[in-house]
């Protein structure tokens, strides 16, 4: 158990911690065709949106509702009409998700209430749903808006039903996990015979493909139809525990029951994940996945060697951070200083003694003296003034290509990870065999003594 | 009416502002101010524009009053270069959570910047008001004051909250808070008859230092810059300057203005992206210097170099000349590169098949028509999927934009050249006209193009395996 230590200074020093509303915009950007919607003033859908391009480097559909100064005082019951007509003019998307922010919070508009009066309005936005969360800027980060967003989803778009489909499988993916890490989980589940729906899935809309024509709404995700038939899932695999409320919620309404997967990462994990979809399937592990667990195995037995005894600091996303720090911890490592940007359950169960509720500047300050380096790319300042390596998980990862196709759950993306980790462990270590000198190893004894006497002199040549 | 909102408005009347001049003396009442369309609204807020333009001061601690949104989404995004301290690109913030709404977060602000002084000791707190503090009432204003008084370091309100507008009154409203709190507060170690002020260059990738050493050349010191790599001590004595040039469009152009008018300090607009346009501004520069006693032979020395730069950058964008010549180029971008840039490529050769007149002034507007001859190929809005369109169809060999609509060219296809803020090189002054010419060889030439424009096999007309 890992004791939490919440942060007591008044000024956040380089954030680690992101807004709740764009960890909301971004589940609604893993739905097929939507358009999310921030309300508040126009800063806040630009730095979200700036955000988003550089990590995924994608064209990203994110709107505002063009708050001002009056209209913030006044109530934004106006700029939400407009917006949504205008957005279902020019884009015509499926799925509309608001988002609240903190101005619209301190106000205490009532989205709720406007949505029912405009939906009378204007029969015109029939065919749009719309989807509402509240995601003050003030309360949680990131993935507290993600996980807002997508119980709001189940809220909205799942109604109860009394149908079984023992093969529909419902996946909730938390944000840690990149467009490649749910392609691989929806391929695993496919591998049993199993239909899974993901909710949400970056995987669709933001895995970097090239459409035939231009769009302005998600170019893929969860299909809206796909959502209306989870409540007929045999079962919902939450992944991460962000998940859970979501999860629970759904077994409320439709009575579909769960299970929380707080990591797919590392073999314990992947084994307990893989024998439920054996189960749930009643087919035996395909080959394809024993060998891939073989090769696990293998690579734990190869990598193990470079990661004993290293000290690793890490800030992250909570069920990230989780799920890092027991991915470092069974291969041996220690993960000796752990910030998290705000609080969550899961982090009591972190993989090591403390973890700080903080920021980069805690992360600086604390990480010194250890081996490796573990945060989004905004950790790039601390890396280079404390001159330990750095390796980028989470989002942003701005500074490098790639990041929607990095895969680390499952057999295979665990392996990988041993690699890739591992490799800059070694990397380090043949860094360090330049160095070596006598005197570096044994400084103390390696003293400018007296010169031995020379009892003969040398004699040249033969 | 709010202090903020008497200063907005008067921002908005603008009198130094070349599309106020050209109004009505109705209009002008009227304000500039486009009121954003909800649900289609693109670009940033007010405080982003304060920060952009604020933030290259690169010794000062800029701290951001407000919800973890404004700062934690947005820091260590810009490119802008510092010859010394980093202390600007430390993320500082209040992060208010919901205590701090209920109760006001003014403690909280005094405490973080009683903490900034503890551990970093700037020689100046630029403290940034955000929307939610400003909603419910904190007086950032007067806890500035009292930090100032309680801590003998100057803390700086810069009031420009997000809801009060655009990216570029957000600029100008930045400009305000050194116009009322830094300059003339100190006085400069030493001056000369050839000092100046730079406004609204923010050393982007380094932009200033490409164009420094001409000014170097001539024994012109850049006393301020506004605000690339500036100091704090820069802004704070920049008032002794003999002469000023307004970079950047107008967006700052309160600062330029109000400096002339409280210290007689001549400012005219320039631009440094283009051959002409950089000669254009040492010519400039030195007659001005001249005229508040610089010596004579300035201008003289200025057209020696300007001959001696002119004829260098020429033999080097020779080789791209016949690399470029006829290619088509589609440029959205706003406000001065818009005709700084279109004056520089049709210099290689280049066909400007349209260019946005987005963030643009009459001025620029009139420059872009003198330039090209026609305003057939301006437009004020195109469309994401327009631009797509355009592209799809081939109607531009390359994209010249910010990183925003980065996607909608490379999704079509089409070579793209970065040429906004996110920019990763400096195209400023002679150099950097070759420097975006090579880039925009570069991005034509590469060989991917027709690779990735070849359909699959199975997607021939002709059928799989007929080739």
């Amino acid at each position: 158990m890992a004791t939490i230590i919440p942060g007591r200074k008044a000024c956040t020093t380089n954030p680690l911690k992101m807004s709740a509303p764009i960890g909301a915009a971004l589940a609604f950007l893993g739905m097929d065709r939507a358009l999310p919607l921030l309300h508040g003033s126009q800063g806040c859908t630009a730095f979200g949106l700036v955000l988003f391009v550089r990590h995924f480097r994608e064209t990203i559909p994110l709107q505002t509702t063009a708050m001002n100064e009056v209209t913030t005082i006044l109530g934004g019951l106006e700029n939400i009409e407009q917006a949504l007509l205008n957005i279902k003019k020019r884009a015509n998307p499926a799925l509309i998700g608001i988002c609240s922010t903190g101005i619209t919070e301190a106000k205490g508009d009532d989205v709720a209430g406007f949505l029912k009066l405009i939906r009378d309005k204007h029969p015109e936005l029939a065919g749009t749903e719309v989807v509402y969360t509240s995601t003050p800027d003030f309360v949680g980060g990131f993935s507290d808006g993600w996980a807002k967003a997508v119980s709001a989803m189940v809220d909205a778009l799942v109604p109860p039903t009394k149908v079984r489909t023992p093969w529909q499988v419902n996946i909730l993916a938390g944000c840690h996990l990149t467009p490649g890490d749910i392609e691989e989980i929806r391929e695993t589940v496919e591998a049993f015979g199993l239909t899974p729906i993901v909710l949400p899935d970056l995987s669709g809309s933001l895995d970097g493909h090239i459409p035939e024509t231009f769009l302005p709404h998600t170019l893929g995700g969860t299909r809206l139809a796909d959502v209306k038939r989870m409540g007929a899932s045999a079962i919902t695999i939450a992944i991460g525990e962000q998940m859970r409320p979501a999860a629970a919620l759904l077994e409320k309404k439709a009575g579909v029951p769960f299970r929380v997967f707080e990591r797919l990462t590392g073999l314990a994990a992947c084994d307990a994940f893989i024998a439920l979809l054996s189960d749930l399937s009643e087919q035996d592990v395909p080959l394809k996945y024993r060998r891939q667990r073989s090769q696990l195995q293998d690579a734990m037995l190869d990598g193990h060697f470079y990661f004993g005894e290293q000290k690793v600091a890490i800030a992250a996303e909570p069920d990230l951070l989780f799920a890092l720090s027991h991915f470092f911890a069974d291969m041996g490592a220690t993960v000796s200083c752990a910030i998290a940007p705000q609080d969550a359950p899961v982090l009591a169960r972190v993989a090591a003694e403390t973890v700080r509720i903080g920021d980069l500047g805690d992360f600086e300050e604390h990480a010194a003296g250890c081996d490796l380096l573990v945060t989004h790319s905004h950790g790039r300042q601390a890396a280079a003034r404390l001159g330990i390596p750095f390796w980028r998980a989470g989002l942003p990862t701005f500074d490098r290509l790639g990041v929607a196709h990095k895969v680390s759950v499952g057999y295979r993306g665990t392996r990988d990870l041993i690699f890739e980790v591992g490799n800059v462990f070694m990397e380090q270590l043949h860094a360090h065999e330049q160095h070596v000198t006598p005197a570096s190893l044994r400084p103390d004894l390696h003293r400018a003594g007296p010169a031995p006497a020379v009892d003969a002199p040398a004699r040249a040549g033969h | 009416m709010s202090a903020l909102k008497q200063r907005i408005d008067s921002l908005l009347i603008e009198p130094g502002c070349a599309t106020n001049q050209a109004k009505s003396d109705k209009a002008r009442k009227e304000g500039c101010k486009k009121p954003l369309t909800p649900g289609a609204a693109a670009g940033g807020c007010a405080f982003d524009g304060a920060k952009i333009a604020l933030q290259p001061v690169v010794d000062v601690a800029h701290l951001v009053h407000g919800p973890i949104a404004c700062e934690g989404n947005s820091w260590d995004s810009r490119h802008v270069y510092s010859s010394g301290a980093q202390t600007y690109r430390t993320g500082f913030t209040t992060d208010m959570a919901e205590f701090d709404v209920i109760y006001g977060g003014e403690k909280r602000l005094y405490r973080a910047i009683k903490e900034i002084i503890d551990k970093v000791n700037p020689p100046a707190i630029f403290v940034y008001q955000t929307c939610l503090p400003a909603m419910i009432g904190d007086d950032v204003e007067g806890v500035c004051r009292a930090a100032s008084a309680k801590f003998g370091t100057p803390v700086i309100p810069v009031n420009a909250p997000g809801f009060a507008g655009s990216k570029n009154l957000g600029n100008k409203l930045g400009g305000e808070a050194l116009l009322d709190h830094v300059v003339g507060t100190l006085e400069p170690e030493y001056t000369t008859a050839c000092d100046i002020n730079l406004i609204g260059e923010y050393n982007v990738v380094g932009e200033l230092w490409q164009v420094k050493p001409l000014f170097d050349a001539l024994g012109i010191r850049v006393l301020a810059s506004f605000c690339g790599d500036a100091r704090y001590r820069d802004i704070a004595g920049s008032h002794r300057a003999k002469a000023a040039i307004m970079l950047c469009s107008q967006a700052l152009i309160n600062i330029a203005r109000k400096m002339q008018e409280r210290y007689d300090i001549p400012f005219f607009e320039g631009s440094f992206y283009g051959i002409a346009d950089m000669s254009d501004c040492l010519r400039k520069i030195s007659a001005l210097l001249v005229t508040k006693g610089a010596p004579a032979d300035l201008p003289a020395r200025a057209e020696a170099l300007i001959a001696r730069e002119e004829a260098r950058a020429w033999a080097r964008l020779e080789k791209y000349r016949a690399r470029l010549a006829g290619k088509r180029v589609l440029l959205f971008t706003g406000g001065v590169k818009s005709w700084s840039v279109v004056s520089a490529l049709q210099e290689v050769g280049m066909e400007i098949v349209g260019t946005s007149m987005r963030k643009s002034t009459q001025g620029d507007r009139a420059k872009v028509v003198e330039i090209m001859g026609t305003d057939a190929h301006m437009f004020d809005e195109l469309p994401p999927r327009e631009m797509y369109r355009m592209l799809k169809e081939s109607q531009a060999d390359v994209m010249l934009s910010g990183g925003r609509s980065q996607f909608v060219a490379l999704k079509a296809k089409t070579p793209w050249v970065e040429i906004n803020q996110e920019r990763h090189h400096a195209y400023t002054g002679y150099d950097g006209v070759v420097n975006l010419v090579a880039e925009i060889d570069k991005a034509l030439h590469n060989p991917i193009w027709s690779q990735v424009r070849q359909p699959a096999p199975w997607e021939q007309p002709e059928g799989w395996g007929a080739a």
